[in-house]
């Protein structure tokens, strides 16, 4: 029992980075706008929070580090894409591959530092009983943080009325602008947000998960919450389950490796990559339902009174 | 208030300057960012402006970077303008490589029968090896709707792993010290060069055939208009008869088989054996320079010269001035980032005065 508890709990860890990025991705989309450079943001970010938390010491300070990091990253994007009207693909690929050079840029004095001692998280009582306290009362507060954003987005995209004017906009700005909503400050307020969430997932990879610094560190994690954002149609509880399935996918390349299965472990790194083509076939074979789902204005720039 | 009007036309005149004025963008970034450093700005602009053309040499070193830049580029370029997102040319690249290298390691001690004609069959398996790649993406994108921009990328992933395993499993060479590397490819194997002495090889020729092929095709075949209708204007194209999956093969196909090439001529030219360091992002500065020279054939060689001083550069000023390598990368996506702000300078006007329809 108790490797499977220590998987189990691995694997929330890992799905923690996907779901918070992914969850921003989200209201990115839900938005209309699509963020190709969540794997640039997530990497400024990581090198952000885990600069911070050198020299501070606080693992708080740098979370706020790399989401602000992340902000500002989404805002200049969001400022091409939306009121300069750039093609969204191109401006967030320039944004993934101006973030890789960027972080590795900055990163090279802390490719040798690290971190003090690492905090345990332990939840009194709940962590004794057997099994679920090992699987899922000892994990950081930003494992149980994701789930709880992913309620509150859940929350705020249905519940609330601001909810529903960035769904609007998502579905058709036209009719936004038309009924008086500021249509591109929207827009902007949620590529922020967005950008916020993937860079605190960035640092949160950086200063926890991993701890350290290393040149493209995030391998395919901004890549993969994009595809998050497909696989759960748009929906924020599916996003939380998505990351937790390649979580799971990427611990059990680790934990087979463990085991002493005979099989390289380039070949078992493959796994989550694999994965999420899988399972992209899978969501995206009946188009009619993605398309169904898609916000009606993903990808499509807005001009008001063009 | 600074406002955009949309122009009537798409300004012609502005979509050649673009990139000259990104360009001033980022030298001006790179120059204050190199007197933050503490660095000589003039010096260090030398290092990547004058000392990558200053001499025979030089130019040598400049064209073996510029030839695969040139060669994934130009199929990107046909990608994009049929709105086809194949981000994924690194790993098309890097299976070109591998299926080069398969090639080149049959190539024994002893004369084969083909002679120095292995080296044709060496880049045809690389040409193959990028279609495979790129073939996979078209197939989930055309079969199973899958997003070809996340396929691709993916894809990136499994094939630098898949070289990482070949080249620490079955393919290491036995009396290579435990390195991650294949044996030394036969000299039989090696891309003839254009001068003794100079790195340079006929892979750069090989290249310019591919940018007028590739112009060819898209200003002068029927298939390269129908694929760019497709791009523009979807409906249109399908209201002519052109066929959209058409259109996706054939710039998937072309991409691959173009990045495959790179990948072969890279393997068998400079570098003579696979290493886990084949790939080197040349996929993604490609993307780059493809939107640099605005996706037309003959800009692409500009843009990839450009690029490839960018490269040599770091390099420079990474060896002479104990500046980070690291800067090409960030000034890489900073001419990116300019370009598109630039660009918008093409479809709008900038008028000042407030706008009424601002919110």
């Amino acid at each position: 029992m108790e490797p499977l508890a220590l998987l189990v709990a691995a694997t929330l860890n890992a799905g923690t980075v996907l779901a918070i990025a992914g969850l921003g991705l989200l209201i990115n989309e839900r938005a209309g706008i699509v963020n190709l450079g969540a794997e640039g943001i997530m990497l400024v970010a990581a090198i952000a929070g885990f600069a911070t938390a050198v020299h501070s010491g606080s693992d708080l300070l740098a979370f706020a580090a790399g989401a602000a990091a992340g902000a500002l990253l989404a805002a200049a994007f969001g400022w091409l894409v939306i009121w300069l009207n750039t093609n969204q693909y191109a401006t967030g690929l320039a944004l993934a591959l101006f973030g890789v050079g960027f972080s590795a840029f900055v990163g090279l004095s802390y490719t040798q530092a690290t971190l003090g001692q690492r905090a345990r998280f332990v939840l009194p009582w709940l962590s004794d009983l057997p099994f679920v306290g090992v699987a899922l009362f000892r994990q950081h507060p930003m494992v149980y943080a994701a789930m709880a954003l992913a309620a509150l987005i859940a929350w705020f995209l249905y519940r609330t009325r601001s909810g529903l004017v960035l769904r609007a906009v998502g579905e058709s700005p036209e009719s936004a602008h038309a009924l008086g909503f500021p249509v591109r400050r929207i827009r902007l307020a949620a590529v922020c947000a967005g950008g916020a969430l993937c860079g605190l997932a960035g640092a949160y990879l950086s200063v926890v998960y991993s701890p350290l610094w290393m040149e493209g560190m995030v391998a395919g994690k901004g890549w993969i919450a994009l595809a998050l954002t497909t696989f759960s149609t748009w929906r924020p509880a599916r996003v939380l389950l998505g990351a937790y399935l390649f979580g799971g996918v990427t611990m059990l390349q680790f934990h087979l490796q463990g085991q002493g299965v005979d099989v390289s472990s380039h070949l078992l790194s493959m796994l989550p990559y694999l994965a999420t083509i899988v399972v992209l076939v899978l969501i995206s074979r009946n188009a009619a339902f993605i398309k169904a789902n898609m916000p009606a204005s993903i990808g499509k720039p807005f001009h008001p009174g063009a | 208030m600074l406002r955009l009007e949309p122009r009537p036309q798409p300004s012609r005149a502005l979509s050649l300057l673009s990139p000259l004025l990104a360009l001033a963008v980022t030298v001006a970034v790179g120059v204050l960012l190199f007197a933050l450093l503490g660095k000589d700005p003039l010096r260090a602009l030398q290092m990547f402006f004058v000392e990558p053309v200053k001499s025979l040499y030089a130019l040598s070193e400049l064209s073996v970077k510029a030839t695969p830049l040139v060669l994934i580029a130009l199929g990107l370029a046909l990608c994009f303008r049929a709105n086809v997102w194949n981000i994924g040319a690194e790993g098309q690249f890097v299976l070109g490589a591998i299926a080069a290298g398969w090639v080149a390691l049959q190539a024994g001690p002893e004369p084969a029968w083909l002679g120095r004609g292995i080296v044709i069959a060496i880049l045809v398996a690389g040409v193959l090896g990028g279609m495979l790649w790129a073939a996979i993406v078209a197939l989930l994108r055309e079969r199973f709707n899958a997003n070809e921009i996340l396929v691709s990328l993916m894809l990136v992933y499994v094939a630098i792993l898949l070289l990482s395993y070949l080249v620490y499993g079955p393919w290491k060479d036995p009396k290579g010290y435990n390195f991650p590397q294949t044996i030394v490819f036969d000299a039989v194997t090696k891309l003839p060069r254009l001068a003794p002495r100079l790195r340079a090889n006929v892979g750069s020729l090989i290249a310019l055939l591919c940018v007028a092929a590739t112009w060819v095709f898209m200003f002068r075949l029927y298939r390269g208009f129908a694929l760019q209708v497709g791009g523009l204007a979807p409906l249109a194209a399908r209201y002519a008869g052109f066929s959209a999956g058409g259109a996706l093969w054939t710039s998937l196909l072309i991409s691959g088989g173009l990045a495959g090439l790179a990948g072969a001529i890279e393997t068998i030219g400079p570098l003579g054996q696979l290493t886990p360091h084949v790939p080197v992002g040349y996929g993604f500065a490609a993307i780059i320079v493809a939107f640099v020279g605005r996706l037309h054939p003959v800009g692409i060689v500009f843009s990839a010269v450009l690029m490839s001083m960018f490269y040599i550069g770091g390099e420079l000023a990474q060896s002479r001035m104990g500046l980070p390598k690291a800067l090409t990368g960030v000034f890489q996506g900073l001419l990116l980032f300019a370009l598109l702000a630039c660009d918008t300078l093409i479809h709008y006007r900038v008028r000042f005065g407030a706008d009424r329809f601002a919110r």
